[in-house]
């Protein structure tokens, strides 16, 4: 429907440059007749046949070209941006945000690039103790990366309406990268488990349940924290 | 005014024709089945008869999304689409990349895992190293990488870059192909802030090391190195860092 309306736009814009410019041809074409004036007046009733001859643009099998394969869009890319809460142990639980980018290898696989950021709060210690600050407002930055592999457990399909049915998949997923929190750059290993909802060819809506990993001794003792995230993402595919 | 009307039916054609691409196989199987959505379990909701025409719409994984002549849309793997055939009559020609493909690569991306500093046998005393490189094949043998790499530990955590990598693999051709590297790049050592304010240093460092690629699958190679690093220190001593690591790739 899209397409048909922007045909319809389009042709009527060059319409309009198509008629003026017709306008000035009747002259080159009163030329050419009366070059041969015994015509003229007998072909006349048909002037538009003689230009569907001639004119090389209309050609009926002109869709029916060879497929190569690097011919057709894939769709394996999927970029997106998520939201939600990070549970800094020791340190509350605050909103966090980021950006992924999912390479889908194949039906089952994919990988996976994350980057987020949320702020630390404060520890029950230091607002019992009042006054005593562990961490400066700069070390409470928690900035992250890493990379996953998923894979997708369960496939399936949603199904909203009698008539709308939505793509979906369960998956688990696995990864290791690098926190910086608390002035230090931390080794992270992360996994949890995710629904995606495909919700057109190009639009993708995921919830994400992840457990972050890393050892930090700033509390005292040195201890693998557990940072849990729960997220919902936007994803576009390309 | 028939001019008019005949530029636009002018129009109307070549627009529609320039501005879809459209990409045609007829079926030559006795059919081919169409599945609600890209993967081998979802259901198969209609099927298509040898002879006619299916329009492919675009592809995920190893699935082609196709319009059918009457309009259903659908699903369908690429094995099946292989079995169908262009418009000259030849069948259509879709295949993975394989083992020749990974052979004459150009680009090569990845992620690896390991240790930094450990000795072998005792990997406990090293810290943990994610690397992350994107190389570059000049011939079938060569290539050049930049890496990226974070290690972090009890005691202090590094960041190491280097622009500069040389690799060269004498076998290209073989299933477990090995490597050989010779790259300089910077190390960045920030010791924990939780043993007080010292300062981070940077150094220049130079290592070589071997390793090994097989091809996995499609675009995916496995990988695994070991490095041996010098430091140049601005103490008295230069430092020797070793390094393991494994972990996958895919090609372009």
């Amino acid at each position: 429907m899209e397409i048909r309306l922007r045909i319809f736009l389009l042709s009527a814009v060059l319409l309009s440059t198509g008629c003026s410019s017709t306008a000035v041809k009747p002259s080159a074409g009163s030329s050419d007749s009366s070059s041969t004036p015994s015509q003229s007046v007998g072909s006349e009733p048909n002037p538009d046949k003689e230009i569907i001859q001639t004119d090389p643009v209309i050609q009926p099998d002109v869709k029916r070209r060879e497929v190569q394969e690097s011919d057709i869009n894939t769709e394996n890319f999927e970029i997106g941006a998520f939201f939600g809460f990070l549970s800094i142990e020791d340190f509350g639980t605050n909103p966090v945000y980021g950006f992924r980018l999912n390479y889908h290898v194949t039906e089952d696989l994919f990988l996976q690039g994350s980057i987020g950021q949320s702020e630390a709060g404060t520890t029950s210690f230091e607002r019992l103790s009042g006054g005593v600050v562990l961490l400066s407002d700069d070390e409470r930055q928690y900035t992250y990366y890493n990379i996953s592999l998923g894979y997708n457990l369960l496939p399936g399909e949603a199904f909203i309406t009698q008539n709308t049915t939505y793509n979906t998949a369960l998956y688990l997923i696995a990864g290791a990268g690098s926190t910086e929190f608390a002035g230090d750059d931390l080794f992270t290993i992360t996994w949890g488990a995710g629904y995606s909802i495909t919700a057109n060819g190009w639009l993708s809506i995921s919830l994400d349940f992840r457990d972050h990993l890393f050892d930090l001794a700033v509390t005292g003792e040195d201890k693998t924290t557990h940072n849990f995230e729960a997220t919902i993402g936007l994803n576009y595919y390309f | 005014m028939r001019k008019c009307l005949f530029t636009l039916f002018l129009l109307f054609s070549s627009y529609a024709v320039a501005e879809v691409e459209e990409h045609f196989v007829r079926v030559a199987d006795p059919y081919i089945e169409m599945h609600t959505g890209p993967g081998r379990g979802y259901p198969i909701f209609y099927v298509i008869p040898r002879g006619e025409w299916v329009q492919l719409l675009y592809r995920k994984t190893d699935w082609f999304q196709v319009t059918s002549e009457d309009g259903k849309k659908g699903w369908v793997s690429a094995g099946q689409l292989a079995m169908t055939l262009n418009p000259s009559g030849k069948r259509v020609d879709i295949k993975d990349p394989d083992e020749k493909d990974f052979i004459v690569r150009n680009w090569e991306y990845g992620v690896t895992l390991g240790r930094f500093g450990a000795k072998l046998g005792n990997f406990d005393d090293g810290l943990a190293i994610i690397s992350f490189y994107a190389g570059y094949h000049f011939t079938e043998n060569i290539s050049n990488e930049i890496i990226f790499s974070q290690a972090s530990g009890s005691v202090s955590s590094k960041t190491l870059f280097s622009l500069l990598n040389i690799v060269h693999e004498p076998f290209p051709e073989w299933k477990v192909s090995p490597f050989f590297t010779l790259g300089t790049g910077w190390i960045q050592t920030k010791p924990k802030s939780t043993l007080g304010a010292t300062r981070d240093r940077t150094d220049q460092y130079a290592n070589f090391g071997l390793g090994a690629r097989m091809h996995l699958t499609k675009r995916f190679l496995l990988r695994a190195e070991y490095k041996e690093y010098v430091v140049f220190t601005s103490r008295d001593e230069n430092e020797e860092i070793t390094e393991w690591k494994l972990g996958f790739g895919f090609f372009f």
